[in-house]
């Protein structure tokens, strides 16, 4: 009898990208509620507006690239790419912004590199950091949390911001937009208020502001999820929490007054998305086990300098993209010994 | 009972172990079958060399070919017959490309040969080095799959051994050769183990044996207690894929590590297989050459897997008709495990010594074809037991940077396919890995060659340029001599004085011969020079 030949080992696998990817989705969806819970209709609507331009943008660059289409697009990263994206963007963010800022990471910073795996930065970062500086006033533009609102916007009203910018009759971008704790902080320092004039002030909520606490809490839950289920190293996530919530601790400690807690630190912003979901993408990352726990602790220090003392409000994406160029050198310094070496 | 310490190496899988399958029923011995065929490699180190031509009648277990050089092992007629033929066979690889081999007609009668080396009463009365002859004449070779000649692992010096490791790990899926022979065999194994004590004198042996086989590790701890053999234990590991890969076992068992590129003997341990140690009893205590060995014949493409024993050179045909045949639609034939194992075009080829799994699969149990990119997850990293950054050594392989992979220990690779199994994206890594193996010692065995032809080229250079020298100096003596002729003719002309001519002829013939003798030397020390680059 002749048989087929192959190569070993003659398994099935067991891992899958397109698994992986979907199990990442699935981890997201607990802070996606809870930020809808808190934001409105405005998250969702973003979600499914930036995943379509997401699919769309790879589907035809692949066809221009003369790459097979579904085999890439179903292995979901682009969607992955798409929510992390949204997930940093104001609620109410128009699609023009939604678009150039999905363009930038699906096109620009993943296919122009010749798609997944190649691609030396994080793709949702790319494109939130390209918002960030061409768009700072519309990235801005956070409304304040439903449990604190005076307004209420329905489903058609939350699209027809999306799309038009029109407000419903009486509100406009004033009256609906917040700050975010983070930024609460920054402008009320730079005003010259301590730490505790602020916090009487504004709405801290129970732990770091209101609503934002809890949507932190509900990524850290998919985050030790995702952990538990082995499909991320606690390396980063414990590197960079570790290394926020420490520098923060002793400067806080140092002087209270102008240094927030750690507590607000890690719950008040994007510290918990980007510890458990951004942080850890493995192809802009370091990928030896020493190398992932300095590429989280470069993030986290790098967020807490870029918090402290720089420009922008959070320093997550900052931090996530000067570690991506970091880390082929990281790699190659951090080898583990093999066996039998001396 | 002592509990021994253990240590643990670096990742590894939990496998389903699909042992089950072929261990409820004994082991069955297998009637030669009418025709075997013998390839002449089928070992590690140098091919045999056969002893027999066709026309031959031989009887079982008579000498068939002799190892040449060390590193090389005997093979034996596995039955009574003649031999037809001596030619090109396909032999059990991918490439299916034929190898030598001796063909033996069988006559059926299945008669042992005459002459054979008698079996010994008390091998205590051997010394180590005519232990270690006797197994060398028996052909005996790691029967765990290497096929590395035994007698060259205990050609060593005295009292170099601290550990002598008995691997009954089998870690791989599906086989369980080694597992039924030592349900089965354990007093034999036991006896075999007593041998290499008497060549090794080592301090201590430890017998490796994965914790799923219960029955196994209870039948070898029986026969140690009745054999009472010293410092010799029993040591249950966790099942964990690959625990019997040598340098694995050796980790777990002893705690020390082969030095990378290196040897078990550096540190002091010889590691043996269970299967290779029943073979050293049966060749020493009951005279019996290699000639058959205990295979597992299963998967979820045969009937009735299950152990047989069978006559090295049987095809493996022949040997998946006694499981039953094939189910429908099966789709591969593996020799070994599913991790390790290697596809075989054909089941028209013969059983070799190292095989010692058969393994048949429907497509659910195959691999798949659908690889995309590296998504530089890690997760190949954290299962290698190597401790290797499986995925930089994929880029460079891939690169065909062959500096860059050896760098990174790519020969430090086992194969065993770990990271390859968990790979998100389903790479074939260990092709790749494999593939730049044998590139890169084709391009070492190249460099050779032509540094070879290099040295050959210029000492031919030299050779020629001093002979012209030789020639150029005898041709100036020639004329020197002439001229003093025509030199002599012109004094006698003036004022003969045969006296003085003869002192003149004196002197010259001293010089002359001092500088033969000058010359002489300095031909010498260019030859030297040469000879010790
Ligand atoms: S497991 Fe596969 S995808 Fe992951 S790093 Fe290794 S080679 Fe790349
Ligand atoms: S096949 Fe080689 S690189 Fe892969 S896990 Fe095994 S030893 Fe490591």
């Amino acid at each position: 009898m002749k048989f087929q030949i192959d190569s070993s080992p003659h398994l099935p696998p067991v891992n899958d990208v397109s698994r992986l990817m979907r199990q990442v989705l699935l981890a997201l969806l607990p802070g996606i509620a809870v930020a809808s819970w808190y934001f409105g209709w405005g998250v969702l609507i973003n979600l499914v507006v930036a995943t379509l331009l997401a699919v769309g943008f790879e589907a035809l660059i692949l066809a221009i690239r003369r790459r097979p289409v579904v085999p890439v697009i179903s292995d979901y990263s682009a969607v992955v790419t798409a929510w992390l994206l949204v997930l940093a963007l104001p609620p109410l963010a128009p699609w023009w912004l939604l678009t150039i800022g999905v363009f930038f990471a699906i096109v620009v910073a993943k296919q122009l590199y010749g798609g997944l795996g190649y691609n030396p930065f994080n793709p949702a970062m790319v494109g939130y950091v390209v918002l960030l500086i061409s768009f700072p006033a519309t990235m801005t533009n956070w409304m304040a949390p439903t449990t604190l609102a005076d307004f209420h916007l329905g489903l058609s009203d939350a699209l027809r911001v999306t799309f038009t910018g029109e407000f419903p009759p009486g509100l406009d971008w004033d009256a609906i937009t917040a700050a975010t704790p983070l930024d609460t902080v920054r402008s009320g320092l730079r005003l010259g208020e301590s730490i505790s004039e602020m916090q009487d002030q504004i709405p801290f909520g129970l732990l770091a502001g209101e609503g934002w606490e809890w949507i932190s809490i509900a990524f850290l839950l998919g985050g030790l999820w995702l952990l538990w289920k082995g499909i991320i190293d606690w390396q980063v996530p414990v590197g960079l929490l570790a290394a926020l919530g420490l520098l923060s601790a002793v400067f806080s400690l140092y002087d209270p007054e102008y240094f927030s807690s750690p507590l607000y630190q890690l719950l008040g912003g994007g510290a918990m998305l980007g510890a458990f979901f951004i942080a850890t993408d493995p192809v802009s990352g370091s990928t030896t086990p020493l190398g992932r726990l300095l590429f989280g602790i470069g993030v986290g220090t790098i967020t807490f300098v870029i918090r402290s003392w720089g420009g922008y409000p959070d320093g997550i994406a900052f931090g996530v993209l000067l570690m991506n160029m970091a880390a082929p050198m990281i790699d190659e310094y951090t080898r583990p010994r093999v066996y039998g070496e001396r | 009972m002592t509990l021994h310490k253990l240590g643990h190496f670096h990742g590894g899988l939990h496998l389903d172990d699909h042992k089950a399958e072929s261990t409820g029923q004994p082991i069955e011995p297998q009637p030669p079958g009418k025709e075997l065929v013998l390839p002449l490699r089928q070992h590690i180190g140098h091919d045999a060399e056969a002893v027999v031509k066709p026309g031959d009648r031989v009887g079982k277990g008579q000498l068939i070919a002799q190892p040449f050089g060390d590193i090389s092992a005997a093979i034996h007629a596995p039955t009574s017959g003649t031999v037809v033929a001596i030619e090109g066979r396909p032999f059990p690889h991918p490439s299916g490309l034929p190898v030598e081999s001796i063909v033996i007609a069988a006559d059926g009668e299945d008669r042992w040969a005459q002459g054979l080396p008698a079996p010994v009463a008390d091998f205590r009365n051997l010394s180590a080095p005519e232990l270690t002859q006797r197994i060398r004449e028996a052909g005996i070779v790691g029967l765990g799959g290497a096929a590395f000649p035994t007698d060259a692992k205990l050609r060593i010096d005295k009292n170099s051994i601290s550990t002598l490791v008995i691997n009954g790990a089998e870690c791989e899926p599906w086989i369980t050769c080694d597992d039924m022979l030592m349900r089965e065999q354990a007093s034999g194994i036991v006896s075999g183990i007593a041998i290499l004590q008497h060549i090794l004198r080592p301090m201590e042996t430890l017998i490796g044996i994965e914790d799923n086989k219960p029955e196994a590790i209870e039948a070898m701890r029986q026969a140690l207690a009745t054999a009472r053999l010293d410092n010799t234990e029993v040591v249950v590991i966790p099942t964990l894929y690959p625990s019997g890969g040598e340098k694995q076992l050796i980790k777990i068992l002893t705690g020390k590590e082969v030095p990378s590129g290196g040897l078990p003997l550096q540190i002091g341990v010889v590691c043996q297989n269970v299967g290779t140690t029943f073979a050293i009893f049966e060749a020493i205590v009951e005279g019996k050459p290699l000639i058959e060995r205990v295979v597992t014949v299963t998967g979820d493409g045969v009937q009735q897997p299950h152990n047989l024993r069978l006559r090295i050179g049987t095809p493996i045909s022949a040997a998946i008709a006694a499981a039953g045949g094939y189910v429908e639609g099966v789709a591969e034939l593996l020799i070994g495990g599913p991790m390790m194992g290697v596809a075989l075009p054909s089941d028209e080829v013969p059983l070799i010594k190292s095989a010692n799994c058969i393994l048949a699969s429907t497509p659910a149990n195959l691999r798949r074809h659908d690889a995309h990119p590296c998504i530089r997850c890690g997760e190949c990293a954290t299962v290698c037991p190597a401790q290797l950054l499986p995925q930089q050594l994929y880029w460079y392989a891939r690169a065909k940077d062959h500096d860059k992979a050896e760098d990174h220990h790519l020969f430090d690779c086992i194969e065993c396919g770990c990271c390859d199994y968990v790979c998100p994206s389903h790479i074939p890594l260990v092709q790749y890995y494999r593939h730049a193996k044998g590139e890169i010692r084709h391009l070492r065995k190249e460099k050779e060659k032509a540094d070879r032809a290099r040295i050959r080229h210029q000492l031919r250079e030299e050779r020629l340029a001093r002979e012209k020298a030789e020639r150029a100096a005898r041709l100036a003596a020639k004329k020197a001599a002439l001229e003093k002729k025509k030199a002599a003719k012109q004094d006698a002309g003036d004022t003969p004085d045969p006296k003085k001519d003869a002192i003149a002829a004196a002197l010259e013939r001293a010089k002359a011969r001092k500088a033969a003798l000058q010359q002489e030397k300095a031909g010498k020390t260019a030859q030297e020079s040469n000879e010790s680059p």
